[in-house]
């Protein structure tokens, strides 16, 4: 195959990844456009074969690691929870990561090839991309390997604030820029590693001060990542479609970050830096005595009931809780009594951009029922019930009212104005970030006490006496 | 004498001419060649340039179609993305397939591997939550 041809062929597929980013401005274009993705893969794939002609040898090793990646990852697809979508997604970018950086080094011992030089004498500018390729490659392997932990509850979410971690960081970064000018200057494999064995701390070094609650955007920032350093590779390789692919990824973990980072009102770099959640996590112990009323599943049954709209908040606790079906069983039955259901969802609910979307629509909620933020808000002051279901900070009315809360400015779910608010909590505990919420003491709430889960079961039990 | 002499002066310009002429051919040529590395290189321009310029253009492509998905489908957003970044495979198999050196088809194959989880899970994970998103049924 002619290297034109082949060049071609990567644009072809680059654009068929376009393509299937662009399905997903609508559920019912989603579908077609991930077997886009599929076919542009299948093409990267068999051109760089045609191309690379292949030894018997080596033919049989891919065809043995692709089925033996291949089963791995299909078993795991099939197997995974939806729930646990986010510990997934995590981990695949540590694959990612982790590939990039195998590539680089396949690229440094074999440079003939990939056309960048011969061992010693590769081209100094396939050096500089191989090695900020490997570097951010490196990063987004144990950063997510951290991520990952973190959301699995492996690890404590919460922040790990070691001393002097910003002048470390930096020192690191400063370190990582000399070892690149020694690599391209000396060739030297040493500086390679090197290189390699920094970014692996830095990027344990860059998420363990990030907190549980701040995970969408580590989330969304370590796919940015993959992106980009699938791209420094392209470059190194020469390869369109990896670049087109790189820039795509890229972009879009980089929107995500900034979508998530305004549903938390918080600078990116406030975010990155650390450190939020946990601080401040005796908050509500002011000895101020404040009551709260408490009610039963019967209870909000019967105010469900007789409601004529409802509006459901569902939030992380719902996925920790698994609630997502019992929930949907319950706004069946309430739709069966004529009551209007509606979902609302908070950009930054769960930990991962869209989470709450996914269980829902696992759940077989309606799509056409789940509201955004900007446009379900102003319903609130019309709907009879707001069933908070494990949210708890995007539904704190501090955020709009207090200007000293820590979350001063993050936009809210207003189920304050809703006539009656349902909360589903454990216990009487704060969020993540830390804050009272000082919807639990207000007149029209109601707390119901208890597993997300159970209660509503609960409820779904009591709607049917 | 004089007449001779004009005569050698058009024989010498003659070949002067077909001189230049040839001259002319050859530089032409030369300009094809240059046509033609153009083509498979780059030419005069560094292909990091025209690379560059995908690079950037891909970055703005990719900001708009991005902008357009909607909030409800970001998880899916994440999984395929995280799926079509795998076609850093390309460099996988580049490595396994021409074994030049024993250490870097090792790397190859780790990476092969790890792609290929990352290629068939995501790929097949993103299809499994986009079958789950359906209208209501009336």
């Amino acid at each position: 195959m002619s290297a034109n041809l082949a060049a071609f062929l990567y644009l072809v597929s680059g654009i068929l990844f376009i393509l299937a980013l662009r399905g997903l401005s609508h559920p019912t274009t989603s579908r077609q456009g991930n077997i886009f993705g599929m076919v542009g893969m299948g093409i990267a794939i068999v051109t760089t074969l045609a191309v690379a002609r292949p030894s018997a040898g080596g033919l049989g090793l891919i065809v043995l690691g692709l089925a033996l990646g291949g089963a791995v990852g299909a078993t795991i697809a099939r197997r995974i929870q939806m729930t646990k979508m986010p510990q997934l997604v995590a981990a695949f970018h540590s694959l990612v990561g982790l590939a990039a950086v195998m590539v680089a080094a396949a690229a440094l011992y074999a440079p003939e090839n990939f056309g960048i030089g011969t061992v010693g004498a590769i081209h100094a500018q396939a050096l500089v991309e191989m090695s900020l390729g490997v570097a951010i490659g490196a990063i987004t392997f144990t950063g997510s390997v951290i991520a990952f932990l973190k959301l699995d509850g492996r690890m404590s979410g919460k922040p790990i604030l070691l001393p002097m971690r910003h002048a470390v960081n930096a020192g690191l970064g400063i370190a990582l820029v000399v070892l690149v000018v020694m690599l391209v200057a000396t060739q030297s494999h040493a500086a390679f590693w090197l290189i390699v064995a920094l970014s692996l701390v830095l990027g344990v070094l860059i998420i363990v001060p990030i907190g549980g609650a701040d995970m969408p955007v580590v989330v969304s920032m370590l796919n940015s990542y993959s992106g980009w350093a699938a791209a420094g590779i392209g470059f190194t390789l020469g390869n369109l479609a990896l670049i087109v692919t790189g820039a795509l990824v890229g972009s879009s973990g980089a929107i995500l970050s900034y979508i998530m980072c305004k549903g938390m009102n918080r600078s990116f770099l406030s975010v990155i830096l650390g450190g939020f959640g946990g601080e401040s996590a005796v908050a509500g112990d002011d000895g101020v005595e404040r009551t709260v009323k408490q009610g039963s599943a019967e209870d909000a049954a019967y105010l469900m009931a007789n409601a004529q709209k409802v509006i459901i908040v569902p939030g992380y606790g719902m996925a920790v809780a698994q609630a997502q079906h019992a929930l949907r069983e319950m706004a069946d039955k309430l739709k069966g009594k004529g009551v209007e259901v509606k979902y609302a969802i908070h950009p930054v609910a769960g930990r991962m951009p869209g989470h709450m979307n996914v269980l829902l629509a696992e759940a077989q909620v309606p799509y056409d029922e789940v509201f955004e933020l900007e446009d379900i808000n102003s319903e609130f002051s019309q709907a009879d019930v707001a069933y908070v279901i494990g949210a708890n900070d995007v539904t704190n009315p501090a955020a709009r009212d207090d200007k000293s809360s820590p979350i001063y400015g993050m936009p809210i779910l207003e189920v304050d104005k809703a006539r009656t608010c349902l909360f589903v909590k454990r216990s009487l505990g704060s969020g993540y970030a830390g804050i009272d919420n000082t919807l639990f003491y207000k007149d029209g709430t109601m707390m119901l006490l208890g597993d997300a889960k159970k209660m509503t079961e609960d409820i779904v039990k009591a709607l049917d006496e | 004498m004089e007449t001779g002499t004009v005569e050698q002066a058009l024989e010498r310009l003659e070949r002067a001419m077909a001189g230049l002429r040839a001259a002319l051919e050859d530089t032409q040529m030369a300009e094809a060649a240059g046509a033609l590395a153009h083509g498979a290189t780059g030419g005069a321009i560094d292909p990091f340039v025209f690379r560059l310029a995908i690079f950037v253009l891909a970055i703005f492509v990719g900001y708009y179609v991005v902008w357009s998905v909607t909030p409800a489908l970001h998880t899916p957003l994440m999984s395929v993305t995280n799926a079509i970044s795998s076609v850093i495979v390309v460099g996988a198999l580049l490595a396994v397939g021409i074994s030049a050196s024993g250490l870097a088809t090792g790397f190859g194959f780790v990476a092969l591997v790890l792609a290929a989880v990352n290629i068939f899970g995501g790929f097949l994970v993103t299809s499994r939550m986009l079958a789950m998103y359906k209208k209501k049924d009336k």
